[in-house]
C-alpha cells in the first residue's frame, strides 16, 4: 500500500477528471464574475480575485476533507450537529443583516454564512442515521430523520433563507428516497402532509417575507407586472434568451452589464453565462456539472459501505437540487428563491462548503480503493 | 440475534439496496438536466430572436431632441423672443419601480411639493419621459447628479426655454408657447410632433409655428437599469427653426402700450402704403414669459376668469361700436351715391325726429347750418342721421363692406374677429325681423348693431389717407432662414380699392384734417406734422344718468380716435380705442398724436420705407451662432 506505484495508482484517471471538472467550473465562475463586476473595480478589492481566494481556501478544505476518513467524521456527527444548531441560533440572535435577512456571522473583517457550513454536519448526521442499525418502519425511516432536519430547516427559514432551508430539505428527501420508503409509509407521510398543509401553509406563508411571497407569486404569473414582482424573472429570461446560440461574447451581455438583471455575480450568474456564451456555453456548463454529478453517483455505487454511499448520494442530491433550482429560476422553471449556483456564484461560504463536500466525496472514493486488493 | 452479525448483515443488504437504486438516481439526474437543456434551447435558440429584441428595447431608448425655436425680431432687428438654455428635470416612469420612494427622495433633495409630484406621476404612463420640474438650478442639478443611484429613471436634460427679453411688451402679437396638448397634436399644423413638444399657443408664435419650430431630432442611447445614459448609439441632430422678423417697430409698440397704461384699450398703427403693422397694443396684457414657462392650473384659471380679459387681443378681437368714426363711411357712401354734395348744408337743431322717436345730437342745441366738412369736423350727429335715413342701411352696409368692415382683415394673427355691419338681410336672417328705418339712424353714426375692431378702423383710416388703396395688414416682414438667408419676404399686397372718385376722397380728407385743426380733436393739433383724423365716442349703454361722474366706469363711453399722417403722403395710420374713457377728442386723440409725432420724429424718409431689401446686421448672426448650437 505504501509502495510508490500504488500511491500513483491512488490518483487515477477518475481523480484527474474530477479535479479538472471542479477547476473548470470554478474558472467559469471566476471569469463570469469578472465579466459582470469588473466595472466596479478600483474602489475595492475586485470580487473575482476574492473569489479566486475563496476557491483557494476551498481547495484546502477539499484536500483536508479528502484525507480525513469519513468514518472519523461520522463519529463526530452528533457534536457537529449540536455546534451547527448553536451557530444558527447565534445568527438569529446576533447575526449581521443584509437585504432584510439575518444570515451572517461576523468574524473580524470576514463574515460567513453558517447556513452553508451546517450543510456538511446535516449531511453527515442523516447519512450516519440511515446507515446505522435497522431503520425499518415509517417511524424510523421518515419521522425521526424529519425531526432531525426540522430544527435546522426552521432556524434557517427564520433568517429567512428560503433557498438554503430548501436545500437542507433536499438532503433529507434524497436520502429518504434512496434508502427506500415503503409505499404505505410514504402514503402516510403524503396524507398527513396534505392534511396538515392548510395549517402548515399559513405558518409557512406567514413566516415568509413579503419579497419572498412576491417571488413565489411572480413565478405563478411572471408577466403580471414586469417592473415589480416578475421583474427579475423576466429580465433573467431576457438575458438568457438574448444570448441565442453562441452568446453575445465576453462583456457583451447588455442585460447583466447594464444591471437590468441584478445579482449577476451571485444568484443570477447563470444568466450572465448564458447571455454572454449562449446556448453552447450554457450546455457546456450543464454538461460539466452533469459529469460531476454522475461521477458522484459513481462514487456512491462503488462505496464500500452504506455510510459512504449515503454521503455521496446526499451530496449529489443537494448539488443537483441547488443547480437545478438555480438554473431553473434563471430560465423560468422554478421560483426565484435565492440559491447560489454551486462552484460558480460568488460567495466564500458556499464555495468553501461545496469544495469541502466534494472533498468528502473524494474521501469516500479513496476508502473504496484502500479496501480493494 | 447476535448484534454483530445482524448489524453487518443489514449493512450489506442496505448497501446493496441503496446501490440498487442508483440507476434510478442517475435517471432522475439525467431527466432534470435534460429538462434544463430543453428549456434553455427554447429560450435561446427557438425564441432567441424574440428575447434579443426585448433586450434591445430594454437598453436602448430614443430621446427626442427638441429643436431650438427660431427667434423673433422687430422690423429693426430688436430681439423680441429668443430661446435660452435651461435644465429640466425628467423622469422615465418605466424605470421607476418604487414611486413613493422616489418621490420621497426628490422631496428630500429638492424643494418640490410631494402632492405635485404625485399628481404628475399619477397622470402619466411610462414610455415617454415626464417633466417633473422646469428650470432646475445648477446647484439642484448637481445634487441630482450626485444622487443618481438613488434616483432611478431621473434625468436632467438641457433644453431651451422661450424667453421674451422685452418682458410683457407686444405680448398679444408675439404670443406664448406651451406644451402641445394631445388634442393639438392631432391638428394638421403640428401633426406628428413628438409628445411633449412645445408649440406656439398664441399670436405670432402660433401662426408662424411651422416657420419657428425647426425639426426635432432624435438620439438613440443605451441606458442601464436605472435609466441613465451609458453611451450614445446614434444621433439625428435637431434643426433650428427659422427667425421671424416682424413689421412691428418696437419703439412704437412700447410707446403705444405705455400710452394706454393701465387703461383697457387698443392701439393699432399701420403703414398705409404697405399694410405693415407698426404697433399693435392691447391692454390689459399678460406676461408671455410666465405663460411660456408654464403656469400652475390655479394661476392659469385666474387669468382665464379675469373680468378684464387680459388674453384678448383687443386690436383684432375687441368688437366695439365705432361711434362717430363710422361717419367716415357714412360720408363716403353719401358722396358716392350722390345723396349729397359737399357744399350742401343741412340744419341741425340738436335733434332728429323720426315718427315718435327723437334722435339727439351730442350738442344739445345743435350745430346750426352744417356742410360735410363741418359735419365731420364737429361730428354733427343730426347731419348723419339724415343722410343715413335717406340712404338706408343696405347702402351703408355696402360701403362699409368696401372699407373691409364686417369681415376679417386677414392679418396674420390667430382668432381675428369680424365685427358686424348690419343689413336688412342680416337682420332677417338672424332675428327673423324686418329692418326698421329708425335703426338706420343709429348705424349712420356707428351705433346700434355696428361693431368693428381697432385694426379694421386703422385700415379704414389708412385707406382714406392712401387715396382709397388698401394694403393687406400683416405683421410678418420676413423669414430669415437657418442657412443665413432670407427665405421669405413679405411684399405689400394691395387689396380691393375703393370705388370712390378721387375728388370725393379729397373732400373727406380735407374734412378729416379739419377735425384736428378746428374740430373735435383740435387740442391734438400737432406742430410737428399735419394730422387728419376722426374722433369717436362710442356709447356702451344708451340710458344713463346725465352726469359722467355718476356713471359707473363700466357703463361709460369708449373713446375712439383714428388718424393718419402726414396729411400729404401718409406714412402712418393709427386707431386708438380706450375703453370707458369718454370722449375720443380728449381721451384718445392725444395718444394718437404722441404716437404719430414720435414715429415721424424717427426721421425716416421715403427711402427708408421702400422695401428694396431687408438687411440683416451681420454682427447679429455672429452673436447667435454659438449660443444656439450649444
Amino acid at each position: 500500500m505504501d509502495e510508490p506505484w500504488r500511491r500513483r495508482r491512488e490518483f487515477d484517471r477518475f481523480d484527474w477528471y474530477f479535479c479538472a471538472i471542479i477547476l473548470a467550473l470554478s474558472a467559469i465562475g471566476v471569469l463570469t464574475i469578472y465579466s459582470v463586476t469588473s466595472e466596479k473595480a478600483g474602489t475595492q478589492f475586485p470580487l473575482y480575485l476574492k473569489q479566486v481566494i475563496w476557491i483557494g481556501v476551498g481547495a484546502l478544505a477539499f484536500l483536508t476533507m479528502s484525507r480525513i476518513d469519513y468514518h472519523a467524521l461520522a463519529r463526530w456527527s452528533f457534536p457537529l450537529y449540536g455546534v451547527a444548531l448553536v451557530l444558527l441560533v447565534i445568527v438569529l440572535l446576533g447575526g449581521k443583516a443584509s437585504h432584510g435577512a439575518q444570515r451572517w456571522i461576523a468574524l473580524g473583517p470576514l463574515a460567513f454564512q453558517p447556513a452553508e457550513f451546517v450543510k456538511i454536519p446535516m449531511l453527515l448526521i442523516l447519512a450516519v442515521y440511515y446507515s446505522a442499525q435497522n431503520r425499518r418502519g415509517w417511524w424510523y425511516r421518515v419521522i425521526v430523520p424529519a425531526l432531525i432536519t426540522v430544527p435546522v430547516f426552521s432556524l434557517i427559514l427564520k433568517q429567512p433563507d428560503l433557498g438554503s432551508s430548501l436545500s437542507f430539505l433536499s438532503i433529507y428527501v434524497t436520502l429518504l428516497l434512496v434508502v427506500g420508503v415503503k409505499s404505505k409509509a410514504f402514503g402516510v407521510v403524503l396524507l398527513s402532509a396534505l392534511m396538515l398543509f392548510p395549517f402548515a401553509w399559513s405558518e409557512l406563508w406567514g413566516s415568509l417575507h413579503d419579497y419572498q411571497k412576491e417571488r413565489i407569486l411572480s413565478f405563478v404569473n411572471p408577466d403580471y407586472d414586469p417592473a415589480g414582482r416578475g421583474y427579475q424573472g423576466m429580465q433573467s429570461r431576457i438575458a438568457v434568451g438574448s444570448g441565442q446560440l453562441v452568446g453575445r461574447g465576453f462583456h457583451g451581455g447588455t442585460q447583466t452589464q447594464f444591471k437590468f438583471l441584478p445579482e449577476g455575480h451571485t444568484d443570477f450568474i447563470f444568466a450572465v453565462l448564458a447571455e454572454e456564451w449562449g446556448f453552447l456555453g450554457g450546455v457546456l456548463f450543464i454538461s460539466l456539472f452533469l459529469a460531476l454529478l454522475l461521477m458522484g453517483l459513481d462514487v456512491a455505487a462503488k462505496a464500500k459501505d452504506s455510510l459512504g454511499a449515503l454521503l455521496a448520494i446526499g451530496l449529489v442530491g443537494m448539488l443537483t437540487f441547488n443547480m437545478a433550482v438555480n438554473v431553473g429560476m434563471t430560465i423560468g422553471l422554478a421560483p426565484i428563491v435565492g440559491i447560489p449556483l454551486p462552484l460558480l456564484s460568488y460567495g466564500g461560504s458556499a464555495t468553501i462548503m461545496t469544495m469541502a463536500g466534494l472533498g468528502l466525496l473524494f474521501s469516500v472514493k479513496k476508502a473504496r480503493l484502500k479496501l480493494s486488493p | 440475534m447476535k448484534p454483530g452479525i445482524t448489524s453487518s448483515g443489514l449493512q450489506s443488504t442496505g448497501l446493496a439496496d441503496i446501490q440498487g437504486r442508483l440507476l434510478l438516481a442517475r435517471v432522475v439526474v439525467l431527466i432534470i438536466v435534460g429538462l434544463l437543456v430543453v428549456r434553455l434551447w427554447q429560450l435561446q435558440v427557438r425564441d432567441g430572436v424574440y428575447y434579443r429584441n426585448l433586450s434591445h428595447d430594454n437598453r436602448t431608448r430614443s430621446v427626442v431632441l427638441h429643436p431650438v425655436r427660431g427667434f423673433i425680431y422687430d422690423r429693426n432687428g430688436v430681439l423680441l423672443a429668443n430661446s435660452v438654455p435651461i435644465f429640466n428635470l425628467y423622469v422615465e416612469l418605466g424605470d421607476v419601480s418604487d414611486r413613493e420612494a422616489l418621490i420621497g427622495k426628490l422631496v428630500e433633495l429638492l424643494s418640490l411639493e410631494r402632492s405635485e409630484l404625485t399628481g404628475i406621476m399619477d397622470t402619466h404612463a411610462g414610455g415617454t419621459p415626464v417633466r417633473l420640474k422646469k428650470g432646475v438650478s445648477l446647484k439642484e442639478a448637481a445634487i441630482i447628479e450626485s444622487h443618481r443611484l438613488d434616483l432611478p429613471g431621473v434625468v436632467i436634460r438641457p433644453e431651451f426655454q422661450r424667453n421674451n427679453p422685452e418682458g410683457g411688451y407686444a405680448a398679444h402679437v408675439l404670443g406664448y408657447v406651451g406644451v402641445a396638448s394631445e388634442e393639438q397634436l392631432t391638428r394638421e399644423a403640428v401633426q406628428g410632433l413628438p409628445a411633449g413638444s412645445v408649440i406656439g399657443q398664441y399670436g405670432v408664435e402660433r401662426i408662424y409655428e411651422k416657420t419657428l419650430r425647426g425639426h426635432a431630432g432624435r438620439k438613440l442611447i443605451e441606458v442601464d437599469a436605472l435609466g441613465h445614459e451609458k453611451r450614445m448609439i446614434s444621433v439625428d441632430k435637431p434643426q433650428v427653426g427659422n427667425d421671424v422678423y416682424l413689421t412691428i417697430d418696437f419703439r412704437l409698440q412700447k410707446l403705444a402700450e405705455d400710452l394706454l397704461g393701465e387703461e383697457a384699450g387698443a392701439i393699432v398703427a399701420l403703414d398705409p402704403q404697405t399694410g405693415d403693422v407698426l404697433a399693435m397694443a392691447s391692454r390689459p396684457s399678460f406676461d408671455p414669459n410666465a405663460l411660456s414657462r408654464g403656469l400652475r392650473a390655479d394661476v392659469w384659471n385666474d387669468i382665464l376668469q379675469d373680468k378684464r380679459h387680459p388674453l384678448t387681443n383687443r386690436a383684432i378681437q375687441g368688437q366695439y361700436p365705432p361711434g362717430s368714426t363710422f361717419k367716415i363711411i357714412t360720408a363716403a357712401a353719401a358722396l358716392d351715391t350722390n345723396e349729397i354734395e359737399p357744399a350742401d348744408t343741412l340744419h341741425c337743431e340738436g335733434r332728429f325726429r323720426l315718427g315718435r322717436r327723437t334722435f339727439r345730437d351730442w350738442k344739445k342745441y345743435g350745430h346750426g347750418e352744417v356742410n360735410l366738412r363741418k359735419a365731420i369736423a364737429q361730428s354733427c350727429d343730426v347731419y348723419f342721421y339724415r343722410l343715413g335715413y335717406r340712404m338706408g342701411v343696405d347702402t351703408i352696409a355696402f360701403y362699409a363692406g368696401q372699407f373691409g368692415l364686417g369681415e376679417r382683415t386677414g392679418i396674420d394673427l390667430p382668432a381675428e374677429r369680424t365685427g358686424l355691419i348690419p343689413s336688412s338681410e342680416w337682420k332677417k336672417r338672424t332675428r327673423g325681423e324686418p329692418w326698421y328705418p329708425g335703426e338706420t339712424t343709429s348705424v349712420a353714426i356707428g351705433q346700434g348693431y355696428v361693431t368693428v375692431t381697432p385694426l379694421q378702423m386703422a385700415k379704414v383710416i389708412g385707406m382714406i389717407g392712401n387715396n382709397g388703396t388698401p394694403f393687406q395688414p400683416h405683421v410678418l416682414r420676413g423669414v430669415w432662414g437657418r442657412k443665413g438667408e432670407w427665405i421669405d419676404e413679405w411684399s405689400p399686397t394691395q387689396t380691393t380699392p375703393l370705388t370712390l372718385p378721387a375728388h370725393q376722397l379729397e373732400t373727406i380728407q380735407a374734412a378729416l384734417a379739419a377735425v384736428v385743426t378746428e374740430g373735435t380733436a383740435r387740442e391734438s393739433r400737432s406742430s410737428v406734422v399735419t394730422l387728419a383724423g376722426k374722433t369717436g365716442t362710442a356709447q356702451v349703454v344708451s340710458l344713463r344718468p346725465e352726469s359722467e361722474e355718476e356713471t359707473p366706469k363700466r357703463f361709460r363711453d369708449h373713446a375712439w380716435f383714428v388718424a393718419y399722417a402726414p396729411f400729404e403722403r401718409p406714412r402712418i395710420a393709427v386707431a386708438v380705442l380706450v375703453e370707458h374713457m369718454g370722449h375720443g377728442g380728449s381721451a384718445a386723440a392725444p395718444l394718437a398724436k404722441e404716437l404719430i409725432e414720435t414715429y415721424v420724429s424717427y426721421g425716416g424718409d421715403d427711402k427708408e420705407r421702400t422695401r428694396v431689401s431687408l438687411t440683416r446686421p451681420s454682427d447679429k448672426v455672429m452673436q447667435r451662432g454659438p449660443r444656439r448650437d450649444g
